[in-house]
């Protein structure tokens, strides 16, 4: 049959785990898409191929990274 | 002859070197006398506006230049003494570190008590300050990631991924409305200033082009993609800090909505792309090609010196209270309502 198509594509498996980079010094790295739930419930999205999750806390864009975990030294 | 009439019209020469570049894009019969190169200031007006000349072919080209000349031997073989003498000044000149990853750390290392143009910017930048750094930058941000493009090829396995999805980013993710050169152009928009391409480069210093050149001297060589991925990597990993500051500064000044959003955009986007820069270009070129590591310390060496000569002209300016412009801007371009 020439219309056929198979239920999910190839690369949408439901068992392709989601991938997660973990790091001392620095942010999560997840593939995107992402949704993050946060405490008062709200949820936000992130779209990028490749999300920063903030783990220090000091982001000023929490839930995402925005580079605040870096070492800051007296010059 | 294949004569482009769109794209930007052609500058004004800034000495013998780049006079005689103007001459050859404007007909055939010039010759340019190689033997005045070695006396020219490798990082000097005259020097890189030819230098800027002859790169631009690769772009966009000008209006009313023959687009074969892109590939004229006399003008590439000109431009080859131009890029000797500007390299060999940048090796000699912007030394500094020993291995790869010292060159991260230094990178990666916030100073507690920065002092460059973005702390500047970020601080007490006043509106004319933001125009004119926006005026400089457009030289790069209207053709943003375009530089780092021609690396691709050279690339394989995890660097090329790595890079390809960074590219992918600055080109939008696939979005026409999304294309940072796009998002730049909104925020020249909000700034007064005209979003055409090639409209300031008249305006731009030498320290601006020298920072646009590195980058199409590295990515148009192949030999050089271990420098490119260096300036690559200086660029994004100093970018979030630099741009939530530049933020900041578009806030306070009340330039706009587009102009904030535009730096607001590369705190996030940045942060992820100094990641796969990292991990995946740096770290994976390196597992290919161990022998790049000297090149990328280059890369990142040059790239660093020459961005803080082009921040000190800057600031030493602004603090005699001058423009850094090559020319005085009009108040508001013609055609943008503000």
């Amino acid at each position: 049959m020439p219309n056929e198509r198979p239920e999910t594509a190839p690369s949408q498996g439901a068992e392709d785990p989601c991938r997660v980079a973990v790091q001392r010094d620095g942010p999560f790295l997840v593939d995107g898409p992402v949704e993050v739930t946060l405490e008062d419930g709200s949820t936000v999205r992130s779209d990028r191929f490749r999300v920063a999750l903030c783990t220090c806390r000091r982001s000023r864009r929490y839930p995402w990274c925005d580079a605040s975990h870096r070492r800051r030294v007296r010059e | 002859m294949a004569i482009t009439f769109e794209g930007p019209p052609l500058p004004r020469s800034r000495g013998v070197l780049s006079a005689c570049v103007l001459d050859s894009l404007r007909g055939p019969g010039s010759r340019c006398a190689t033997d005045l190169v070695h006396r020219a200031d490798p990082y000097g007006d005259d020097l890189q506006l030819a230098l800027y000349l002859c790169y631009e072919l690769h772009y966009r080209g000008f209006a009313g230049v023959d687009d074969t000349t892109e590939w004229d031997p006399e003008l590439l073989a000109f431009r080859q003494q131009l890029e000797r003498r500007f390299l060999v000044a940048l090796r000699a000149d912007a030394a500094r570190n020993r291995s790869v990853d010292e060159a991260l750390a230094g990178l990666l290392a916030e100073p507690a008590d920065g002092e460059g143009v973005t702390h500047h910017l970020g601080e007490k930048g006043e509106l004319w300050q933001l125009r004119e750094y926006a005026v400089h930058r457009s030289l790069y941000h209207l053709k943003e990631a375009d530089p780092h493009a021609w690396v691709l090829p050279r690339l394989r396995g995890r660097a090329k991924a790595g890079m390809a999805a960074v590219e992918f980013d600055e080109y939008g993710g696939g979005r026409a409305d999304r294309v940072h050169a796009e998002l730049f152009a909104r925020l020249m928009a909000d700034l007064g200033l005209d979003t055409a391409y090639g409209r300031y480069v008249d305006a731009a210093c030498a320290e601006a082009l020298a920072t646009v050149n590195v980058m199409s001297l590295f990515g148009l060589h192949r030999r050089l993609r271990g420098a490119l991925a260096g300036q690559f990597a200086v660029t994004e990993i100093t970018s979030s800090p630099g741009s939530r500051r530049l933020a900041r500064a578009m806030a306070r000044t009340g330039a706009g909505a587009d102009a904030e959003q535009f730096y607001a955009e590369h705190v996030e986007a940045d942060a992820v792309h100094e990641q796969v820069v990292r991990h995946d270009v740096i770290e994976g070129l390196l597992e290919e090609e161990p022998q790049l590591a000297p090149d990328i310390v280059f890369g990142i060496d040059a790239t660093t010196f020459l961005e803080d000569r082009f921040g000190a002209h800057l600031l030493a300016h602004w603090e005699a209270g001058h423009t850094s412009l090559r020319e005085p801007l009009e108040q508001t371009a013609p055609g943008i309502p503000k």
